[in-house]
């Protein structure tokens, strides 16, 4: 128990430059993921056939491929046609990218559930499809989208160690490395999951609140 | 003057043709109510009007503007005619007063504080002055029909369509909606009104359609029609409406 304390407090100060790349990757592609995936939502209930139609496409083709091969794609693949990213960012980008789609069905289930009288409510009114969106629809889906929102942060929390893969030295990666040249796979691991566990328990636990908040109406 | 005309119009949802020629005018200040069994295409007939639904052939016009939903006039036609549900769809997220407030300010851009005094006025002119903070799911059903109603005047329409005002009401919660409707009809408000309360019809419209199988079957002043029907399917539906046992 000492030699673990002694190790952790070795280890942790490494692990914690890990964690921000963590906490980093998950943010950045959160935010991407958010924003893409209520553009594709919105492209599917926008009732122009040819929008409806490219978001249904997009998202069935990102569904499709796993993350990463989407991550190796954005990463080596893309410098090809002369755009070159860093590792950070083609990190963020390819989780965005990847999680856009489940975003995507997320907010369109929210955006269904609500009832045509609202919409008819805001037509009678005056109101066109944006302004309809904006004051009555998206406010309503929110609460909605609220809990299976918070599992996806949990999901994304954890597969952002993905970006380990395209040299993002995350905390996944850079307990990795330090198990590798220590040979402390013990307290290495132990370390790392613990530190996963204290990002995602609070989520977890947020989740749920929310699930009981809002699931019964 | 007419404030609503309907020629000829035709709809069908699919290979159910539910409008097979409807014509009528409707002239400012006046009162029209439409009565049928179900199915005969009331409903369907008044969502045409402020375009909620399409319509195959046939014109309809509201002040002179030609309904198409398709268009970017459909807004200057349903700023003119507004609509009251069967099941209110008020906005649950909102306040009464945020209900009300909603299309002056965001859609006719009116400033907030106007708009604010006129839906606090319209609030006490339908009975609610004291509900104003209150959200739909803490109002009864007639509370909140009636608030639909202030929300519909907000817009200050030429005319308000309504849709079975009452029909998903308790029983002891119809005559404080069909009260606030009358004194609109008193003060002049042109309003065409699907209904199955036979006693408002006869009292409070000026004229009266029975509808049947997409067509108009009968028409004339609410007396004549209601307490002496010419065409034996009214009689039929009256009767069975007015004496069910």
């Amino acid at each position: 128990m000492e030699a673990f304390l002694k190790q952790s407090a070795e280890f942790l100060p490494i692990l914690m430059q890990g964690l921000r790349l963590t906490v980093i990757v998950t943010v950045g592609s959160l935010a991407l993921s958010t924003a893409l995936g209520l553009v594709w939502a919105l492209m599917r209930v926008s009732g122009v056939p040819l929008l409806a139609g490219t978001a249904k496409a997009v998202v069935n083709v990102i569904r499709g491929i796993p993350i990463i091969v989407q991550l190796f794609y954005i990463y080596f693949v893309l410098p090809d046609f002369g755009i070159s990213l860093t590792a950070l960012q083609a990190a963020i980008i390819g989780l965005g990218v990847a999680y856009s789609a489940y975003q995507s069905e997320n907010f369109r289930a929210g955006i269904e559930a609500i009832e045509k009288g609202q919409v008819e409510a805001a037509q009678s009114i005056g109101m066109g499809w944006w302004l309809t969106m904006r004051r009555v629809i998206l406010p309503q889906a929110f609460k909605i989208v609220l809990p299976p929102y918070g599992n996806i942060m949990i999901m994304m929390l954890k597969d952002s160690s993905q970006a380990s893969t395209i040299t993002v030295a995350e905390l996944a990666l850079q307990g990795k490395l330090i198990a590798s040249s220590t040979f402390q796979n013990t307290t290495v691991f132990t370390l790392v999951a613990a530190l996963y566990l204290c990002m995602s328990m609070p989520l977890i636990f947020l989740v749920s609140r929310l699930e009981r908040r809002f699931g019964q109406k | 003057m007419a404030m609503i005309e309907l020629t000829d119009v035709h709809k069908s949802f699919g290979t159910n043709h539910v409008i097979r020629g409807f014509s009528t005018t409707v002239s400012a200040g006046e009162v029209v109510c439409i009565v049928g069994p179900s199915g005969s295409g009331k409903s369907t007939i008044l969502r045409c009007i402020n375009g909620l639904e399409s319509y195959d052939a046939g014109t309809i016009t509201v002040e002179g503007l030609k309904v198409d939903r398709a268009a970017a006039s459909i807004t200057a036609v349903r700023t003119r005619v507004s609509m009251v549900f069967q099941r209110f769809n008020l906005f649950p997220h909102r306040t009464a007063l945020e209900n009300v407030v909603e299309g002056p300010i965001f859609v006719k851009r009116e400033p907030r504080a106007e708009a604010l005094e006129r839906g606090r006025a319209l609030l006490a002119r339908v009975g609610l002055a004291e509900k104003e903070t209150a959200h739909p799911h803490a109002l009864s059903g007639g509370q909140q029909q009636r608030v639909a109603i202030a929300r519909a005047l907000a817009m200050q329409p030429k005319a308000i369509l309504f849709d079975e005002p009452t029909s998903a009401l308790d029983p002891e919660l119809v005559g404080e909606v069909l009260s606030v409707m009358r004194s609109l009809a008193d003060e002049g408000m042109t309003m065409v009104v699907v209904t199955h309360e036979m006693g408002f019809a006869r009292e409070v419209a000026d004229r009266v359609l029975f509808l049947d199988g997409g067509v108009i079957v009968e028409e004339g002043r609410a007396q004549d029609v209601l307490s002496n029907p010419q065409h034996p399917r009214t009689q039929d539906f009256l009767r069975r409406v007015l004496h069910p046992l």
